[in-house]
Parts: C-alpha cells; sequence; structure tokens
C-alpha cells in the first residue's frame, strides 16, 4: 500500500520556534537500493533527515530499517543510490565517519571484553565523547564494570549501547530497536537522559523501532518503511493530528469514509468503527456533523494499520 | 507520563495549558519560576523543541517572560488575566455539552438548576 502524504499545515495560530540554525541535513539518501540474492531489502528509498531533530524510522522488523542504518553508515554497501552523511558520501570517509555512532541491535562485543573495556575503545572511536557521561550512565543503568560481557542479559546488552550511544555525543546517533529487553525504569532513565542531553546538546538522533507508543511524543518527524519502501514522512504533530477514528451506525460510517482515505474498518453488530488519515483540518468537524463520534488515534495504532498487511478492510467476526 | 496527551490537540497546546492551570490555581505563583523547558520536556516525555513551543505561545502572551540566563517567569497579573478569559470560554467548553447532554436524556432546564444547587449545598 502507497500512501500519498497530503499535508495540510496545522493552523495553531502560534508562533513556530525558529529552525535557522536546524535546517542543514544530516543524512540524505536518494533511490537507495538492496538485493540480497533472493530478496529486495531495500527499493529505491530517498529521504532526508534535518539536522538536530530527534527522526523516528518506524516499521516492522524486517521492514529494511537496519539495513538502510547499516547503509547509511558504510557499513554494508548499496546496491545501488546514494547516500550522504552531512553532504559527504560516507564510504572510507573517516571524517564523516567520526561524526556518526550508530548503534546496532545485534551489536556483538568482544566476549572478553567488560564494560570498562567497552568505553575506552568507545573513548577513541567518538571525538566528543564525554567519558564523564558514559560513567554516571552507567551507574544509573547499575551496570557491572568489571564483568564480562559475555553473561549479559539482551537489557544489559541495550544498555550498553544507549551509554555508548549518549556519551558518544555525535552529531548523528542512530539507535537500532534501543529498549529492547530493558524493564519500564529502565526505558524511562533512556528516555529521561535522551530528553537532558538533546535539550543541552542539540544532536541528530535516530530512533528506529516497532515499539512507537512510548517514544512517539518524542519524535519530531517520522518516517515509515514498510516492505523496503519510504511509506511516508511527516512532521509528527501533524500526522497525530490528521489520524483519527470514527465510530457510529455502520451505513453512517460507510457513508462517510466512502472516497476517504481509509486505512481500516471494524463492525460490531449495526455499529462500524473506521480508522482515517485526514486530507484536510475540518475532515473530524465534518464527520461529527454527520452524527459520528471522532477520537484521536495514537501513533503506534496508525502505524500498524498502514503497515498491516492482511488488507485495509477486515469485517468484525461478532 | 500521566498526562493525557492523546486528546487530539497539539501537544504543545496541552503543555501551554497545563501551565495555564497551574498558574491559575496558585501552583505557580506570580513571580514565580516555571520549570525549564527541559523539565517540562523531561516529566511528560516530550521533544524539548514541543514542550518550548508551548512555553513560548504563553511568553507571546505575556503570561511568562524570561530573565537572560535565569529562566522562565510568572508575569505579574498573569493570574487574573487567565482567570478572566477562562470565564469567557466557561459557557462554550461546559455549559454547552452540559445542555446538549441534559437534552439527551430529557433532564430540562428548571430540573438541572435543581440538581447544580443541590450539589452546591452538598
Amino acid at each position: 500500500m502507497r500512501v500519498n502524504v497530503n499535508k495540510y499545515s496545522n493552523n495553531n495560530g502560534a508562533g513556530t520556534m525558529s529552525r535557522d540554525q536546524r535546517s542543514t541535513i544530516a543524512l540524505e539518501t536518494v533511490r537507495l537500493t538492496k538485493t540480497y540474492a533472493d530478496q529486495q531489502a531495500l527499493d529505491g528509498v530517498s529521504l532526508r533527515l534535518e539536522a538536530n531533530r530527534i527522526h523516528g524510522l518506524l516499521g516492522r522488523n524486517g521492514a529494511g530499517k537496519t539495513t538502510l542504518m547499516s547503509i547509511a553508515t558504510a557499513q554494508l554497501f548499496a546496491t545501488s543510490g546514494e547516500v550522504r552523511i552531512f553532504g559527504q558520501n560516507p564510504y572510507e570517509n573517516r571524517e564523516a565517519l567520526s561524526r556518526v555512532c550508530f548503534i546496532k541491535e545485534s551489536q556483538r562485543y568482544p566476549e572478553a571484553f567488560n564494560v570498562n573495556d567497552m568505553l575506552a575503545v568507545a573513548s577513541t572511536l567518538y571525538p566528543n565523547w564525554d567519558a564523564a557521561f558514559a560513567d554516571r550512565l552507567t551507574e544509573e543503568f547499575r551496570l557491572p564494570r568489571c564483568k564480562k560481557i559475555k553473561g549479559f542479559s539482551r537489557g544489559m546488552l541495550s544498555s550498553v549501547g544507549i551509554i555508548i550511544g549518549l556519551a558518544s555525543r555525535a552529531e548523528l546517533t542512530l539507535f537500532d530497536e534501543p529498549y529492547l529487553g530493558l524493564d519500564a525504569v529502565a526505558r524511562g532513565l533512556f528516555y529521561d537522559r535522551l530528553i537532558e542531553e538533546y535539550a543541552e546538546n542539540p544532536r541528530t538522533i535516530v530512533l528506529s523501532t516497532h515499539l512507537i507508543d512510548e517514544v512517539s511524543r518524542l519524535l519530531e518527524e517520522v518516517h515509515v518503511i514498510d516492505g523496503g519502501r519510504l511509506l511516508l514522512h511527516e512532521d509528527t504533530e501533524s500526522l497525530r493530528m490528521r489520524a483519527y477514528t470514527v465510530t457510529g451506525p455502520a451505513a453512517k460510517v460507510d457513508a462517510f469514509t466512502a472516497g476517504r482515505r481509509s486505512l481500516r474498518r471494524e463492525a460490531l453488530g449495526g455499529s462500524a468503527h473506521a480508522a482515517l488519515l485526514a486530507s484536510s483540518p475540518s475532515e473530524q468537524a465534518e464527520a461529527r456533523a454527520a452524527g459520528l463520534e471522532t477520537a484521536p488515534l495514537p501513533l503506534q495504532q496508525l502505524i500498524v494499520h498502514l503497515t498491516g498487511h492482511n488488507g485495509t478492510i477486515r469485517e468484525g467476526l461478532a | 507520563m500521566s498526562f493525557p496527551m492523546d486528546d487530539g490537540r497539539p501537544i504543545f497546546q496541552q503543555i501551554a495549558e497545563k501551565i495555564e492551570d497551574d498558574i491559575v490555581d496558585g501552583t505557580l505563583s506570580e513571580e514565580g519560576q516555571a520549570p525549564s523547558t527541559t523539565h517540562f520536556a523531561q516529566f511528560y516525555g516530550i521533544n524539548p523543541a514541543t514542550a518550548a513551543k508551548g512555553v513560548n505561545v504563553l511568553v507571546d502572551q505575556g503570561i511568562l517572560y524570561k530573565k537572560r540566563g535565569i529562566g522562565m517567569f510568572v508575569a505579574e497579573g498573569a493570574r487574573e488575566r487567565l482567570v478572566l478569559r477562562r470565564q469567557e470560554q466557561f459557557y462554550e467548553i461546559y455549559i454547552v455539552p452540559l445542555l446538549r447532554e441534559a437534552e439527551k436524556l430529557g433532564i430540562d432546564n428548571k430540573q438541572l438548576a435543581v440538581l447544580i444547587q443541590e450539589k452546591g449545598r452538598g
């Protein structure tokens, strides 16, 4: 399913923050394609991530998020297409790559290493490394400094990645599924430290994840990847305002959704429920005028509907 | 956090309203210092740019003002101005939906008035 992004501006009347210092592009791909023997992992992905924002790279497992980030950070070759990091080709480009930190979900660390060893290595890799910040985070995440990483749980490994990613102070920091295995307290700590760090030292952050709810309010822009393609790119706030649901008598719901961008419809008895992406700011008021109840659709649900592959229309079983 | 951020309105607007609430009910006193945008962002788990936008709405309205290098403060007279504005909005926001629901349930205005008076006494 291809969604034509038809944005409308938020007519909120409030002064927008000056974006003057934020207009550089941290990462750009042009028609990026990656083909494995039996699989098209990326299919012509063109995206631009503006610098000094928090971006969400969202999509299901296997959508191509990790492949995209691996190519963007020169850890994998593209089959075709272009990549630029702060305007430069990253391949064999030490200068460009020194500005990037990519925390891979599947990162393997040398088994004999402990946290102290890892932090020592990281301090040589990242020019802006903040050792004091790394020490503080290690304590807050309660990681044993001298225990071999070999014995670490999934959550502890995620913590190591978060510490390195945050303390790298890299201008472009990409986190791939950063909070797998972390409990609610540790995730809360991650969001807290990320917000604090980002407020004090603005930099470009990419959070790649399929678990969207908790981070949706942190993201300024979302890029949805599905089946190796870029499905949607939009300012999070504008997307939040556009995604909504209508509930009411089935006939009224159907009459309203006909000709509109309906993502999903469910019926229960005589009433129906549909998820929509508005193409005008007045659409939700029109729905209410038509006798339907409207409610905001959470970003997580929107992405599930956009990237679900069992068709957009599903009747309830009742 | 626990703040209901998904009520369908822009988050920055909800942040501005939350600060207004705190001024109206006296949690933030006039000439008192408001929390920094970083604190707002952390407390609600939102992007700092969004928090700053919410704060700036109130700066533009003269409810908050900046002291360079120190932070954000509540302006003198801010509470009175907010209360006046909210009184003007009271009818639209509270009375209109109340009357609509009452009509749906067959409660007429007389009965409604009695209900309100009883509640006021209790």
